[in-house]
């Protein structure tokens, strides 16, 4: 792969190439390149919430409306959001799209990060959400792409979880 | 001097949510889109005319209705969007009010229905009984066009007001009568009809 190929700029020119307009996040460090780049691009709204179900809220009235969406958030906002996904996204099939940066491997130091991520696959297949553990650059496009594809056309969510294996994840120095 | 007094709710009228719910659905002659919270705030809107095709009944997530609502306004800026919900949910969900005070719709009105408690499940007390004044919290949010409504002429004044452009935020003290249809059940059924009256294909 070319070296000005990166994680982010893949996911922002999919989502743009999928015309999901929409962007709301609850920061996670790992996303700031794409946070920063999103912020910049006027092809995008992008703006953070204060919540991460606030943020699905958001997202489900867009779709309502007619504009798609994707929300950012890291592993522990995942862990906040079942009852909106259970109660408002599955039930009304809202093709969700949802970006988490999975924290909790990988040299995790944070011991309540390490549990709420073995909290995060077992209620996404509880709630039968597709999910997909993006760990290469290669793939990536094509995960991403094809699954928004599939969110829309099957009317049901997904979630893209970004592994450290694809973004560097965060560096723990001691 | 309370936080009750700060904001001017002594001088609110107790009135009922749906004779409000009414006179608001009344004033809606644009197809606006409105959002109902859960439970009660639901059931009043439903029986407010549950032909109305531009209703979404957020059925079981609590705080949720004026995110939503933010969303519906952000898609479909030239339709103006009410979202309607009670003072427990808001209270859930605080945060909302300043992410909607940043964003800044001019097409969004909410509407807040504050009975001081948690009537569906059994009427147990909410901090808006006792300490939470709502319209100064959405104030200090940011959201600068907050009122607490005097009586029913002046509510009626404030979503006149509202739907000409916000983002404006009507507080209503409300009596402990319980919402008085039952909004229908299927998910889908719902947003599948909301979709169609906005104008939206899936
Ligand atoms: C996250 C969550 N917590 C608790 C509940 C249970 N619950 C359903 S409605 C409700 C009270 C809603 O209060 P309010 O918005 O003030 O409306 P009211 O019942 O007073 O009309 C509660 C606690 C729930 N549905 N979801």
């Amino acid at each position: 792969m070319p070296q000005d190929i990166t994680w982010h700029g893949v996911i922002q020119a999919t989502l743009k190439a999928n015309d999901v307009r929409l962007i709301t996040y609850v920061p996670d460090r790992v996303f700031t390149p794409l946070i920063t780049s999103l912020h910049g691009d006027s092809d995008f709204t992008t703006f953070p919430c204060t919540r991460e179900e606030e943020a699905v809220g958001i997202n489900t009235g867009a779709w309502m409306g007619g504009m798609r969406s994707a929300v950012l958030m890291q592993t522990s906002g995942f862990g906040t959001i079942a009852n909106a996904l259970a109660s408002l996204v599955v039930p009304s099939q809202i093709p969700l799209l949802m970006f988490v940066s999975e924290r909790g491997v990988f040299g995790e130091f944070n011991l309540g990060q390490a549990m709420v991520c073995r909290t995060m696959r077992p209620v996404l297949d509880s709630l039968g959400i597709v999910h997909h553990t993006a760990t290469r650059l290669d793939e990536l496009e094509f995960i991403v792409d094809r699954s928004i594809r599939q969110a829309v056309a099957t009317q049901a969510p997904v979630c893209f979880i970004l592994s450290p294996l694809l973004t560097g994840g965060k560096v723990f120095r001691h | 001097m309370n936080n009750r007094t700060a904001g001017g709710a002594h001088n609110a009228k107790v009135m009922n949510r749906f004779a409000l719910t009414k006179r608001l659905v009344a004033k809606l002659k644009r197809d606006e889109a409105v959002i109902g919270g859960i439970g009660n705030t639901n059931f009043d809107l439903w029986a407010s005319g549950p032909e109305r095709e531009q209703n979404f009944y957020m059925l079981g997530s609590m705080g949720l209705a004026i995110p939503i609502a933010l969303g519906v306004a952000i898609a479909q800026p030239r339709r103006h969007v009410v979202a309607l919900e009670g003072d427990g949910s808001l209270l859930m969900q605080l945060g909302c009010l300043g992410t909607v005070a940043m964003r800044a719709p001019r097409n969004l009105t909410m509407i807040v229905w504050d009975n001081g408690v948690y009537q569906i499940t059994g009427a147990q007390p909410a901090a808006t009984g006792s300490a939470v004044d709502l319209v100064a919290a959405a104030r200090a949010c940011g959201l600068a066009n907050s009122h607490w409504a005097a009586d029913e002429d002046d509510f009626d004044r404030l979503v006149e007001g509202a739907l000409q452009g916000g983002p404006t935020l009507i507080a209503a003290k409300i009596d402990g009568e319980p919402g008085v249809g039952q909004t229908e059940r299927d998910p889908v059924r719902i947003r599948a009809a909301f979709m169609k009256g906005l104008g939206v294909k899936p």
